[in-house]
């Protein structure tokens, strides 16, 4: 009975931030478990817990305490280093500003986690490419961020986030800087993602019409879960 | 990440702001240069006053007589009578002596050819040609015979021979009038130049001081005598034996002020240098404080440029950069910056140097060593003011970077 392993699991992952003499109470023993091609919206009000929990998912930051298991490997207690090598292997992130590197052209940019991934640079410029088109970008891949439109930019960096092969992609508000028409086209390709490859889909944001794209919601308020539905389930604010 | 990969990362991120990075090599450029410039300027003005000196005569004592007091009036050196032919004969006699020459000098109106020309004679010996390094540029010296025997024949200076025979032609064979004296020319002497002191060495003529002391001054005294040892280092135990045998010779009363005075060039030589030495030391440290305020300058652009690029080094971070791939990137821009500043620095230096040999007519010195140290220095400096901004770049936090605004 092979049980399927969990993407994410966290075990009563609490965060504190100590600010001056106050303790704040960001995550509070939170439980979560991610299966491989969900596609979850992490929602909730500004300070209410979603950003860390994307920050303690993505390895950006480690817990006050709590467990968690990605993928089934215990990944809190890891050195600096090891945690820096998941992140490059198996983890993608996608950020509200872009973040592409200026003055450096979108196939290059796509490249940037390779570096850090160990991949020969033979191997590099072909796999970069086939990132992008998958993005549907293979017309600009020599142009330069301010070259680009929003959507174009932030479809670069999707196409960074996945070029090498993730289990899952992390994506920060990745549409809080997009019109609608370009928000529905990045959301259109992580549904594309999450559905041909099976890419887990972790995102953050506080638009409900953003959310509903999603398979599941998880609503935060105040370091605690509040509700944790299926997308078709939500009632959306 | 290997180190090449590091390399490629760090040039291509110098490459994408071309002229912050020329801006920041401008400090490193002008420190080496200027390091380049002062130890070759350093290094040619030691070689030409060597140059110099050697050209005076190799391993040469001038002995000079002494002042003489004339009714409590002194004459300065030069002034008394004291040295004779004898006394070069002794001298030659001593070991360690290669040759010496006796001088008299006298100056002369000489006439050939219808042609007549105001210039020094030197009554010398044949050994002269020898202490100066001054080769015959056509004919035969005069012999110790000639000497002997007071012989008129006369070797000429380049700058006499062209006032004499304007038109060309070997002056060898031809009489000449010193002093109405009948003179024969056998030689004429190699183009030597001008002195250290500006004088032109060629107007001269050269005749056997036998008979420079008989038909021209009349004197039993020879002006000075020309000593050469036969190695640099027995220059100073030369000087002391001409020193002892002249005392003894000329009587002087231990106690008393000689009669003569014995130069030593190497003497001149080493002061020279001892001059240069210190003056390279000058300007290698001001030299060394440019490269000092270079180093600073690198650090200062690469804290500015860790800042600017903070959201750049969280995405990094995030996507996998370890911080010692993210410190090493930054070293590495530090080094290649100081080390391309180094070698810009170094064909500027060495283009300056060439220019000041030019002007200043030295002999163009860039030593290798001076090139290597001055790369060197500069791509220390890079990494030790490098590090600091990379180590700050190494330990950001990939949250607070990725927010930074």
């Amino acid at each position: 009975m092979d049980a399927v392993t969990p993407v994410v699991r966290v075990e009563q992952l609490t965060k504190i931030y100590e600010v001056g003499d106050q303790r704040v109470l960001a995550l509070d023993h939170i439980d979560l478990t991610l299966m491989p091609s969900e596609f979850v919206a992490v929602m909730g009000p500004s300070g209410s817990g979603k950003s860390t929990l994307m920050h303690l998912v993505g390895l950006l930051d480690r817990p006050t305490s709590g467990r968690y298991f990605l993928e089934g490997r215990d990944v809190a207690a890891l050195s600096s280093d090891d945690q820096a090598d998941v992140r490059s292997r198996r983890l993608g992130f996608v950020f509200q500003s872009y973040n592409l590197l200026p003055r450096t052209t979108a196939v290059e940019n796509v490249e940037l986690p390779m570096i850090y991934a160990g991949v020969p640079e033979s191997e590099r410029r072909k796999r970069a490419l086939e990132a992008l088109a998958a993005v549907n970008l293979s017309h600009v891949v020599d142009h330069l961020p301010n070259q680009l439109s929003g959507g174009q930019q932030q479809r670069v960096a999707i196409a960074r986030a996945l070029v090498n092969d993730p289990s899952m992609i992390l994506a920060d508000e990745p549409t809080g800087a997009l019109d609608t028409k370009a928000s529905q086209d990045v959301m259109e390709l992580f549904k594309e993602l999450n559905e041909r490859r099976g890419i887990t889909i972790f995102l953050v944001t506080h638009e409900p019409d953003v959310a509903k794209n999603a398979k599941r919601i998880v609503t935060f308020r105040d370091g605690h879960i509040i509700s944790d539905v299926a997308a078709a389930d939500a009632v959306l604010s | 990440m290997n180190l090449l990969q590091s390399l490629q990362v760090a040039g291509r991120s110098l490459l994408r702001n071309r002229t912050r990075s020329l801006l920041t090599m401008l400090g490193i450029i002008i420190g080496v240069a200027a390091v380049i410039v002062t130890i070759s300027i350093g290094a040619g003005a030691r070689v030409s006053v060597q140059q110099q000196i050697n050209g005076l005569g190799s391993n040469l004592l001038i002995i000079v007589p002494g002042s003489v007091t004339s009714g409590g009036a002194r004459s300065g050196l030069g002034g008394a009578s004291t040295l004779t032919p004898a006394d070069g004969l002794a001298l030659a006699a001593l070991p360690h002596v290669a040759a010496v020459s006796p001088m008299v000098t006298a100056r002369e109106q000489v006439i050939a050819n219808g042609s007549n020309w105001q210039t020094t004679i030197s009554g010398v010996s044949p050994s002269y040609t020898f202490i100066r390094s001054w080769p015959l540029a056509s004919g035969t010296l005069f012999s110790d015979t000639d000497v002997a025997a007071s012989a008129k024949v006369a070797v000429l200076g380049q700058t006499v021979l062209s006032n004499l025979f304007p038109n060309g032609g070997s002056p060898i064979g031809s009489t000449i009038l010193i002093k109405n004296v009948p003179f024969t020319v056998t030689g004429v002497l190699t183009a030597k130049g001008q002195s250290s002191s500006g004088q032109d060495q060629d107007d001269t003529v050269l005749v056997p001081f036998t008979a420079a002391m008989q038909r021209l001054t009349g004197q039993t005294t020879v002006a000075e005598l020309m000593v050469s040892a036969d190695t640099s280092d027995d220059i100073a135990l030369v000087q002391t034996e001409v020193t002892t045998l002249l005392e003894q010779r000329h009587r002087v009363v231990a106690g008393q002020p000689d009669d003569f005075n014995v130069r030593n060039l190497q003497d001149i030589a080493n002061a020279a240098s001892a001059t240069a030495t210190v003056m390279e030391y000058l300007l290698a440290g001001v030299a060394g404080v440019s490269l000092l305020v270079g180093g600073i300058g690198i650090m200062n652009i690469m804290l500015v440029s860790v800042t600017e690029r903070t959201r750049e080094i969280g995405l990094r971070i995030a996507v996998g950069a370890r911080s010692m791939t993210i410190l090493v990137q930054f070293l590495i821009e530090a080094l290649l910056l100081s080390a391309a500043g180094g070698l810009i620095g170094i064909a500027f230096g060495a283009g300056a140097s060439l220019v000041v040999a030019k002007v200043s007519q030295w002999p163009l010195q860039i030593p290798p060593s001076a090139m290597v140290i001055a790369f060197g220095v500069a791509a220390v400096t890079g990494v030790f003011f490098g590090y600091y901004p990379a180590r700050k770049a190494a330990a950001m936090n990939p949250i607070e970077a990725l927010r930074f605004e």
